[in-house]
């Protein structure tokens, strides 16, 4: 593998005394789709924080295409990682077309004077933005809702906002948290397309999810983590065949996290 | 309200369709008898000529013309059943009101004589006559007219608008001015009904540059209404003063969503900067720069001290800014008045010399073209100009890259984030403009009012501003304008009200928050954020995988 577009060693976030992240190791090769599996609670959503810069880890190193990436939220969204929450977190109030034109704020220049002042530099970056938009908002098969207010979007449409706004980020790797969660399988489905055409757009995706038929449909490879440390790492068939794996969603009380 | 219409409703429409109108029939005759009779016992010296009969003196005209013009409205085809209960309900508050203060001001119910009653009773029986009606169907959308005549239009609302201000203004008699407003409103809320003042706006948006220098002549032309007197043109250039520093607040508030209880703390600023450097009769510095130089003087230096109490206190979210702002504003004001060598104290700064600029004295009266125009109409003539520019300020911003990261802050700070916003920065941004907007507002202001001292700007002006920005309408510029209006021309005009000042804008807040959240003029934002809500609430918050896995950002452990 070339130099691979993430690589996360020993990623560690503690709270307190409890580890919720331990020690995870991550590389993502550009354009592959990569699967983060495990129980409630395994600290898979933690480690999207640590990557995203929304919690600092308490320890270990990640890299974007070989550069260490460091820094706050919005700065690591500036290099080339974007997200989707579990729970949505569009701007509510804002139309589907305003939420994409928010993700263009890292990668557009203008300022206030810029803006107050409608300088020639404005106004194109603001038709690029609504280029951005439109083509955006197709590309997830939003485009008949644009005006509207993302809150009163259908469950399903506020999912695909939620990625078109990552993608206008012009991100390299794109990280989703739970993309299908609450979807009837045709959407479920839907979102798998969405996520291949994202792909083959070039950008590599991590995906967390607990849908297994959905997990192993999809991914190149797949990482189970639980309970903060990652306990198996390869494709879909290696994977599914691990008895670890296997205990870990069905065995040991002890192990049972939810 | 709306329960008791709609139970009204029911109860009314139990009757036959001709009973009703042969109730409102009835319920006109009767204000119209009562508005010809007497309001007011004739000994007692009610003002206004209320004791008078056979013709309608006093606030006595104010049901009358409603009543003569709800009826056109109601057979004109328009959504009869709501502006004519909104006709009704302003004869009945007309009259009402009126009744209240006869027998205040005489001692008990019997100073009020039979034509109060009988126009109360109209107008109760109007309000019962149209209830019975049937509900309207939705307004139909107004058609365009060719860009002429819609600028006619435009320009003969504006004149309106205009004509009712100095009219208002002329009225001396509290109960009057009262009633006067209280028909104003029922006016616009008529207008309201039948979807006139949307299609005003509409036309506006579509002869947008046009309508804007309408506006801005219709405000130029005020000081030409007054006849030389400076009273009123001094007040609206306080009220533009204080507009211009809400516009600022409504940046910080109504965009970024940051709580600022210490606003008027940057005004202050503005303000001490403008006297200080005016060479003043009564100052410590010796100092006079040009006008010009002082306001974007005192304005940066507003917005350095915006920078650096926003820098530490902005990584803080909601109510503790509120909390630290609050501080601030103490310690500024708490700073002025024992700084004794730069504010010279409680005394604070005062003969601040008139503005001049070239040979132009600022403070004199002038003649133009053949109007006598008094000396503070200069300083209203600046604040028009300070008003505009803050207009265009904030309307740009909001649509631009920076508004929608301040929307976005405001409504979602993580996912802002995440999307590659600073959110510090773009806080201590908004916070530096406000902070900035304020600071200008307050320069001018120095010179407007001569003086400055430390009791000006208390935390309660801090509040008032933030009033007038609430009951307005967050987020917008016609919002702030017109909440500073009502919020400084009403005390000024009901000066026996001004000690019930507070309490009443504390009811009137209350009732607004209750009916009608977004303010008085809404933005397109806010009007849908709190009426928007016909595609139900499918919102991502009741899934089961959600509720399952505890929220976004908590560590997820169990």
């Amino acid at each position: 593998m070339s130099t691979p577009i993430l690589r996360a060693r020993g990623v560690t976030k503690e709270f307190g005394g409890l580890v919720a992240v331990d020690s995870v190791d991550l590389d993502v090769g550009e354009g592959e789709i990569v699967g983060l599996i495990g129980p409630n609670g395994a600290g898979k959503t933690t480690f999207f924080n640590c990557l995203t810069g929304m919690e600092e880890p308490t320890a270990g190193e990640m890299t974007y295409r070989g550069e260490a990436m460091r820094g706050q939220a919005y700065d690591i969204a500036r290099t080339g990682l974007a997200r989707t929450f579990q729970n949505i977190r569009l701007f509510p109030n804002m139309t589907a077309a305003e939420n994409v034109v928010v993700g263009r704020h890292c990668r557009t220049r203008t300022g206030v004077f810029d803006a107050i002042v409608r300088t020639p530099k404005f106004r194109a970056e603001e038709r690029d933005n609504d280029e951005w938009a439109r083509r955006l908002l197709a590309f997830v098969g939003l485009s008949r809702v644009r005006d509207q207010l993302a809150r009163n979007l259908p469950y399903g449409d506020q999912r695909r906002l939620e990625i078109a706004r990552a993608l206008a980020t012009e991100p390299g790797l794109l990280l989703l948290d739970e993309p299908t969660a609450g979807m009837n399988p045709q959407e479920t489905s839907a979102t798998g397309q969405l996520v291949r055409k994202i792909r083959d757009q070039g950008l590599a995706v991590v995906v967390i999810e607990h849908d297994m038929r959905f997990i192993f449909s999809l991914c190149d490879r797949v990482a189970v983590l639980v309970q903060g440390k990652k306990l198996v790492e390869g494709t879909p068939a290696e994977v599914q065949a691990d008895p670890r794996v296997i205990e870990a969603y069905l065995g040991a009380p002890a192990e049972d996290a939810s | 309200m709306r329960n008791v219409a709609a139970r009204l409703g029911t109860l009314a429409r139990r009757m036959p369709s001709q009973g009703a109108w042969a109730v409102a029939v009835l319920g006109a005759a009767l204000v119209v008898a009562g508005c010809l009779g007497p309001w007011a016992q004739f000994p007692f010296g009610y003002p206004g000529k209320m004791t008078l009969s056979g013709f309608p003196g006093g606030a006595r005209v104010f049901p009358l013309a409603l009543v003569a013009v709800t009826p056109v409205l109601a057979w004109a085809g328009v959504p009869r059943r709501r502006a004519g209960l909104v006709g009704a309900g302003g004869i009945i508050a007309i009259t009402g009101g009126n009744l209240l203060s006869i027998a205040d001001g005489g001692g008990g119910l019997g100073a009020v004589a039979w034509g109060a009653w009988v126009a109360l009773v109209g107008g109760l029986l109007l309000a019962f006559a149209f209830a019975a009606l049937p509900d309207d169907p939705e307004p139909a959308e107004w058609r365009r007219l060719p860009a002429p005549l819609e600028l006619v239009a435009i320009a003969v609302a504006l004149g309106a608008l205009l004509y009712a201000v100095v009219k208002g203004l002329d009225i001396v008699e509290s109960s009057r001015f009262l009633s006067f407003v209280a028909f104003v409103t029922t006016v616009a809320f008529v207008l309201q009904a039948i979807g006139v003042l949307a299609w005003l706006r509409d036309a506006s948006a579509r002869q947008r540059p046009a309508a804007i220098m309408l506006a801005a002549a219709t405000a130029a032309a005020f000081p030409f209404t007054q006849g030389g007197s400076g009273y009123w043109v001094r007040v609206f250039a306080s009220i533009g003063v204080f507009a211009a520093a809400a516009i600022g607040l409504n940046v910080v508030v109504g965009l970024a969503g940051l709580l600022d209880l210490g606003y008027i703390a940057f005004f202050g600023v503005g303000a001490y900067v403008g006297g200080l450097f005016a060479n003043a009769g009564l100052t410590t510095m010796h100092i006079h720069l040009p006008f010009l130089l002082v306001v974007l003087l005192g304005a940066s230096i507003a917005a350095v001290f915006g920078v650096i109490i926003g820098a530490p206190t902005l990584r803080l979210r909601g109510d503790y800014l509120a909390i630290v702002t609050l501080g601030f504003g103490e310690i500024f004001r708490i700073t002025a008045n024992n700084w004794v060598g730069l504010t010279r104290g409680p005394n604070g700064i005062a003969q601040i010399p008139n503005v001049a600029v070239g040979g132009f004295d600022f403070g004199e009266s002038h003649r133009v073209l053949g109007v006598e125009l008094a000396g503070f109409a200069n300083y209203y003539f600046i604040e028009l100009v300070l008003v505009a520019v803050a207009i265009v300020a904030f309307t740009r911003l909001n649509e631009s890259r920076i508004g929608r990261a301040w929307v976005a802050i405001r409504e979602d700070e993580t996912a802002a984030a995440a999307m590659g916003i600073n959110t510090v920065r773009l806080k201590l941004l908004a916070f530096a403009i406000g902070a900035f907007m304020a600071g200008a507002a307050g320069t001018v202001n120095s010179h407007v009012t001569t003086q400055v001292s430390p009791d000006s700007y208390t935390f309660l002006e801090s509040i008032l501003l933030l009033a007038a920005v609430v009951l307005g309408g967050m987020g917008t510029v016609t919002g702030a304008l017109l909440g500073a209006t009502v919020l400084f021309v009403i005390p000024e005009k009901l000066r026996s009200f001004q000690d019930k000042r507070l309490l009443l804008f504390g009811i009137a807040l209350i009732l607004l928050m209750r009916f009608r959240p977004e303010g008085i003029v809404a933005s397109r934002r806010r009007q849908r954020e709190f009426h928007d809500d016909d595609s139900g609430d499918n919102t991502g918050d009741n899934t089961a995988a959600d509720a399952m896995s505890g929220p976004p950002n908590a560590p997820v452990a169990t």
